[in-house]
């Protein structure tokens, strides 16, 4: 009895990036071919992404007043 | 008689200089004189929780179950003080009071959802620090930004892989594929704590693992401690995962902005890697953080969403008084660290306490 194929999983989101499992090779549409080695990558849908075609969350809702918190408490894990 | 090789030695943490009681009572049983005892137990009670002394002394606690410290003569640090119970006593004297005062000064409640949903907005006139080094930082400036997190990042991921074990099914496999990301997936030269290190001697600064001890000031280890104490604890393990989902889904914005000041400053493309790598990377980190990790952790243990609260306000409170003591010391003129960087203004320890 054949093996059941094991399925490359993708993941479509409802406000952001399509997540792709295991290393890929994208091939954009003036024929440029970009690699992403990553066990998931992040492939921009919205297409404001400066680093398309992977999310930068460029997605992202801009809020334009000021009573969100003053810091980014990001970039690897602690604030900035 | 063997020839010795010309390997770059790596530089191992030593011991820091105290800030207070507790610190001195810590330091003293990692150079082997004495235990603490109800004296320095005692001392917890009229301590800053937030204050040098005990986040200091709370730090060197932690770096034993890090890399532990060397070079202190004669009496090297031994491994065993990891699990001194004294030691511990005192450490879990001071946990209590960091935890107590973190709990006082956040709103609480157990709506991850909006948690999460205030983080995934971007206010276009918001004044943290990687949007001052964007728009105006100088060099001085990216140069001591980058000395203060190097007490995070040459240990990046590290705390979190304590919370492997605690995690079940789903919400492990994701941790874990995070988790290998921040390793380099394999390869020793993209792990972020080595990108971070590559960053640090292309900015002229020193990376050797804790060389900056001394020079962070409370609210940069109350960071870093908040993450340990996390990591630590299997029954804040909620509180860890709020921790780095604040981390990771503030990271990706705020590393375009780095590598934006980084350029405008003229830094290298090895020095700007660290955080190119991770404006990609925690865009992967955010999504999987989200539907990976909280979402099939809440499914199965829905009692911890306060805590995942807890660790997201309570990472937040302590970035933003990080971020608030940078920009209101740059905005002096003044260093931020406790000693100086040779291109930095003075008014490093000499007016620390003036401030």
């Amino acid at each position: 009895m054949p093996a059941e194929p094991v399925r490359r999983q993708v993941t479509v989101t409802d406000d952001g990036p399509v997540l792709v499992h295991g290393p890929i090779e994208v091939t954009l549409d003036d024929g440029q071919r970009v690699t992403s080695d990553r066990a998931v990558t992040a492939l921009c849908t919205c297409r404001r992404s400066r680093r398309y075609p992977f999310c930068d969350t460029s997605h992202r809702r801009r809020v334009g007043n000021s009573s969100t918190p003053s810091s980014d408490p990001g970039t690897g894990g602690c604030g900035n | 008689m063997l020839a010795t090789t010309a390997l770059p030695a790596v530089p191992e943490p030593v011991l820091p200089e105290p800030r207070g009681p507790l610190s001195i009572a810590v330091l003293a049983t990692l150079r082997g004189s004495t235990a603490p005892g109800t004296a320095e137990i005692g001392a917890i009670e009229g301590a800053d929780p937030y204050g040098e002394d005990l986040q200091l002394a709370l730090y060197c606690c932690y770096e034993l179950h890090y890399r532990g410290f060397a070079g202190v003569p004669h009496d090297p640090v031994s491994d065993d003080l990891e699990w001194d119970p004294r030691l511990l006593g005192l450490r879990q004297q001071m946990e209590r009071a960091f935890l107590t005062a973190l709990r006082a000064d956040v709103a609480g409640g157990t709506d991850v959802t909006a948690e999460i949903g205030a983080l995934l907005v971007e206010p276009v006139d918001a004044g943290g620090v990687s949007h001052h080094l964007r728009r105006a930082g100088q060099l001085w400036q990216l140069r001591e930004y980058v000395a203060h997190r190097s007490l995070y990042n040459l240990k990046e991921a590290d705390p979190h892989a304590w919370v492997i074990p605690r995690l079940t099914g789903p919400a492990k496999a994701a941790l874990v594929t995070v988790e290998y990301d921040e390793y380099g997936s394999g390869h020793p030269d993209r792990m972020h704590s080595r990108l971070f290190a590559e960053m640090m001697t292309e900015l002229g600064l020193c990376a050797g693992y804790g060389a900056y001890l001394d020079a962070a000031p409370a609210p940069t280890l109350a960071d870093v401690n908040f993450i340990s104490l996390c990591g630590l604890h299997r029954r804040l393990r909620g509180a860890l995962i709020g921790q780095l989902v604040t981390a990771e889904l503030t990271s990706s914005p705020a590393s375009d902005r780095l590598v934006q000041a980084m350029r405008r400053l003229g830094c290298t493309a090895a020095a700007t890697e660290f955080f190119a790598e991770h404006i990609e990377a925690d865009a992967v980190h955010e999504q999987l953080m989200r539907r990976g990790v909280i979402a099939p952790l809440l499914a199965a243990e829905p009692g911890l969403a306060g805590d995942v609260v807890f660790g997201i306000q309570a990472a937040t409170l302590l970035a933003d008084r990080f971020s608030d003591l940078l920009l209101s010391r740059w905005a002096q003129g003044r260093t931020t660290l406790r000693d100086s960087l040779p291109d930095s203004p003075a008014g490093g320890s000499a007016s620390w306490s003036q401030r």
